[in-house]
């Protein structure tokens, strides 16, 4: 039954007055499955969501959910929780209450629902500040109540927009194990925003990359960051230096052309990630233009006639300073082979 | 430097807003013939002699309950209107909140005249009912600014979040949006009361022998006497007011959520 289709958005067009932000979007959500939506600011993530909950009007396609389609069902009645990108928590009600909001509408009896929303409370490590208004709430506070009040009346489907974005490192870690015995334990389907490739890996079971208002790859976590099949995706999952690629060679920016490696396919692009460019030896020769130190390693920017290549180096190994010229190797072994820029 | 003149602001704006205030009352208290300021002695007959005046007592229930059911018109009118403007983008929107901003375009007594030549004298409307429509009219755009500015302050998306946890539309306005306003609200009601309370161009041409409010009856008993009562009344309508606001933020703990 987990492999059942639960969520199913075809052909979803959405927009505002003139302007079209999503266009003609496919995308199925399979039970209890946590998908990320990964795509830079403006291509229209928080737009899908708040289609999926109802709260915007398809302009053409349709929603289904749980095999029903929703598409024109109010949004108080689609049992779809979301957490908002800009929390949207009640200025009036104490943390608790905001908490408890849904529960009372639920008509939970008293004692349940002080037993449900403390336990709320705590698993996102308030229940000291249940008192609290919202104002008087930091941010990340902020943001975890108004996770906590999604969650507890645990939804069919939870939209989570950028849910862990206020958060300290340690604090996104322990929300994310959060989300994870939520959706384990009781099998809540999520589609998770996030602007963080490395949460959206950890987390995701899939992984979708929109672009401008459509889907440009979805994939598993693995396969998504090992083969992405755009520059685009490649560009999202760390692989900075793309080129593409013709019987001629790899071509960037700058006009010029950089010789292909042996076995390379004829058409199509290829990237690397800074650890995948060898730097010291090989065919091509390149001028450093910017080195950054980053902790275990240094990143160093090369200009080459074809455009700009990354690399990196362990931080113990021998710098180069900026201006030198210095040969490197783009090998086909650390290569996404693209099918497109 | 900049304190002192803080301070000096401070002072004046005192001084205009208590001063005129502090000269009704003491002309009130006078135990003189006509009225004074400073008081020539202190007493209050004056005060006393306003309840024997039988003409105040009819106008005075007039205007209280004109003024408590105009307002509260105004406001069951003006609150979904403010609404409507802040959260959807409606044909004709633009042009309504211009004309609903822009100070009194109408003018009070304007509004008087017209009621009395096409709704009171053609179609017999009685002169209270045409009081009442002027004066809720004429504060519809006070309601409609006024809870209009705390709605600006209110972000829409509590609403969705309302209804994405289970409420209606309407079960959201009340839960999450209502009481949020709540200081916007009562400001519109107390400024709605004491507006009406006091207006005097819009209830001239529509009254009359048998109905009048207190301001126009104040001005007719100037018109042939000339005591301190009226001042003494005067100070009574003002220790009113604040009498209203006071209770009401006592009633609702305003301004909590301003
Ligand atoms: N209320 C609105 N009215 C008009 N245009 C809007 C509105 N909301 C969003 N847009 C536009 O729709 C497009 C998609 O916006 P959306 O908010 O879905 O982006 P997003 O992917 O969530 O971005 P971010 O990562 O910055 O949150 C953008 O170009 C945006 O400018
Ligand atoms: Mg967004």
């Amino acid at each position: 039954m987990s492999d059942a289709v639960f969520l199913r958005l075809s052909g979803l067009t959405l927009g505002y007055g003139d302007m079209i932000a999503v266009e003609g979007l496919d995308l199925s959500v399979r039970r209890g499955e946590l998908v990320a939506l990964l795509g830079p600011s403006g291509c229209g993530k928080t737009t899908t969501m708040r289609a999926i909950a109802g709260l915007i009007e398809a302009r053409a396609g349709r929603i289904e959910l749980d095999g029903r389609d929703i598409t024109r069902v109010p949004a108080n009645r689609r049992d779809v929780g979301l957490v908002f990108q800009s929390y949207a928590l009640f200025p009036h009600l104490s943390a608790f209450d905001n908490v408890a909001f849904g529960l009372r509408l639920r008509r939970v009896p008293r004692v349940e629902l002080e037993r449900r929303a403390g336990a709320a409370l705590a698993s996102v490590g308030l229940d000291g500040l249940a008192a609290r208004l919202p104002r008087e709430l930091s941010g990340g506070q902020q943001q975890r109540i108004a996770l906590a009040r999604a969650m507890v009346v645990e939804p069919r489907l939870l939209l989570l927009d950028e849910p862990l974005s206020n958060l300290d490192a340690r604090l996104r870690l322990e929300m994310r194990g959060e989300l994870q015995r939520l959706q384990r334990g009781l099998g809540i389907t999520m589609l998770y925003v996030t602007h963080d490739q490395a949460e959206a890996l950890a987390l995701a079971d899939r992984v979708i990359v929109m672009r401008a208002g459509r889907i440009e790859q979805v994939d598993d976590a693995e396969t998504i960051y090992a083969r992405p099949r755009t520059g685009f995706v490649a560009r999202f999952m760390g692989f900075e230096t793309v080129f593409a690629l013709d019987a001629g060679g790899l071509h960037g920016e700058t006009g010029g052309v950089l010789q292909a490696p042996a076995g390379a396919p004829a058409a199509g692009a290829l990237a690397w990630r800074p650890d995948g460019v060898v730097l010291g030896h090989g065919p091509h020769r390149g001028r450093i233009r910017a080195a950054s130190f980053g902790g275990a390693k240094v990143e160093y920017l090369l200009d080459t006639s074809a455009g700009p290549v990354k690399a990196e180096l362990p931080a113990r190994a021998p710098r180069h300073g900026v201006g030198v010229e210095i040969p490197f190797d783009l090998p086909l072994a650390t290569a996404a082979v693209l099918e497109r820029l | 430097m900049m304190r002192a003149l803080g301070r000096l602001a401070i002072a004046l704006v005192l001084i205009f807003l208590v001063g005129p205030f502090l000269v009704v009352i003491g002309a009130g208290l006078t135990a003189g013939e006509v009225p004074a300021f400073p008081p020539r002695g202190l007493s209050l007959r004056w005060v006393e002699a306003v309840f024997a005046v039988e003409s105040f007592r009819g106008p005075f229930v007039v205007s209280l309950v004109l003024a408590f059911g105009a307002t509260l018109a105004a406001l069951a009118l003006g609150v979904p209107v403010a609404y409507a403007l802040s959260r959807y983008a409606l044909p004709g929107g633009e042009a309504l909140r211009t004309l609903l901003f822009s100070p009194a375009i109408v003018p009070a007594i304007v509004v008087g005249l017209a009621l009395l030549r096409h709704l009171v004298v053609p179609l017999g409307l009685p002169v209270l009912h045409a009081l009442f429509l002027a004066h809720a009219a004429l504060l519809v755009p006070y309601a409609v600014r006024v809870v209009g500015a705390s709605l600006e302050h209110l972000r829409p998306d509590i609403e969705e979040a309302a209804v994405l946890l289970g409420a209606s539309r309407a079960r959201a306005f009340f839960a999450v949006v209502l009481p949020n306003i709540r200081g916007g609200i009562l400001a519109a009601f107390i400024l709605g009361f004491i507006s009406s309370f006091n207006q005097v161009p819009a209830s001239l041409f529509l009254t009359g022998p048998g109905v009048s409010t207190l301001p126009i009856q104040m001005l007719a008993y100037m018109e042939h006497t000339y005591d301190p009562s009226v001042a003494a009344l005067s100070a009574l309508v003002a220790l009113g007011s604040i009498a209203v606001v006071f209770v009401a933020e006592r009633a609702l703990g305003i301004f909590r959520y301003v």
